[in-house]
């Protein structure tokens, strides 16, 4: 079977590159693609762990179950935001949207 | 090497160049189409950690609904998806500074810790992870609480889209 070592620098590498999407791209669907990736990694490590080291407790699985819950509802209110600031403003560029630095 | 190894090594391999392709690409579509592929990968590694219910949840779920979700959004913002102009801000030096940084600090503190080559020790006989998370996610003295209030949250994210998406007009 493969060591535990492999999934955490899996996971840590979809972590990385999520984090890059989320702080590069200008678009804020993409943005919300990188919460995605990072979303996964991080569930990814939590049903490893849960898998090698307490898979007679129901913790790790639980968390993922309520990880994949919040991962639902963030995105719906994203996209919901996404396209009402599309309505207003004709842009879902990030740097665009400064209403509130004024 | 065990098969085993020569499928995770393949799986990781497909799953990370997609999500770098996700973060790359220029054409939004093509980006929410690697980011499927990139889910799909991350279903075969639940697999993989023999918890099948979450690989059949995260195809459902992730590609099924959210994936899906993406595109709608995407087409809805049409003018953005042919946008000419570079899809990177400009501090993406430092983004990727940070992400690889963040990378190497999470290699080093595996590499040093004792348990990171342990190896997973086989379900014992008759004992079912399934049957076990059912019954700890509706007992009240294990997470029927978390359980209801993540009901609750998505209860609350399906009104709040639904008002700040209406148009008014």
């Amino acid at each position: 079977m493969v060591p535990l070592s492999w999934y955490l620098i899996f996971a840590a590498a979809l972590f990385s590159i999520g984090l890059y999407g989320v702080l590069s791209r200008k678009n804020a669907v993409a943005i919300l693609m990188g919460v995605e990736l990072m979303l996964n990694a991080v569930n990814v490590n939590l049903l490893a762990f849960w898998r090698y080291l307490t898979f007679d407790k129901m913790a790790g699985q639980v968390f993922a179950v309520i990880v994949f819950a919040v991962a639902a509802s963030e995105v719906a209110v994203g996209l919901a935001l996404v396209i009402s600031v599309y309505r207003r403003r004709q842009s879902i560029v990030a740097d665009e949207i400064n209403l509130l630095k004024y | 090497m065990s098969p085993i190894q020569i499928i995770f090594i393949l799986v990781s391999a497909i799953t990370l160049g997609s999500a770098l392709m996700v973060v790359t690409t220029r054409n939004m579509v093509r980006a929410a189409l690697w980011l499927v592929l990139s889910l799909f990968g991350i279903a075969i590694h639940f697999v993989l950690l023999e918890v099948g219910f979450f690989a059949v949840a995260q195809v459902i779920i992730y590609i099924g609904a959210i994936a899906i979700l993406m595109i709608f959004a995407i087409m809805l913002t049409r003018r953005i998806a042919q946008d000419p102009g570079p899809q990177t801000n400009s501090t993406w030096p430092i983004a990727a500074i940070l992400a690889l940084g963040i990378f190497g600090l999470i290699v080093f503190l595996v590499q040093g810790w004792e348990k990171a080559a342990i190896q997973p020790s086989p379900f014992p006989a008759g004992y079912d992870p399934l049957r076990e998370l059912g019954v700890a996610l509706v007992s009240a003295n294990q997470y029927l609480i978390p359980f209801e209030i993540a009901s609750i949250l998505l209860l609350a994210a399906l009104i709040g889209a639904i008002i700040i998406a209406w148009d008014k007009k």
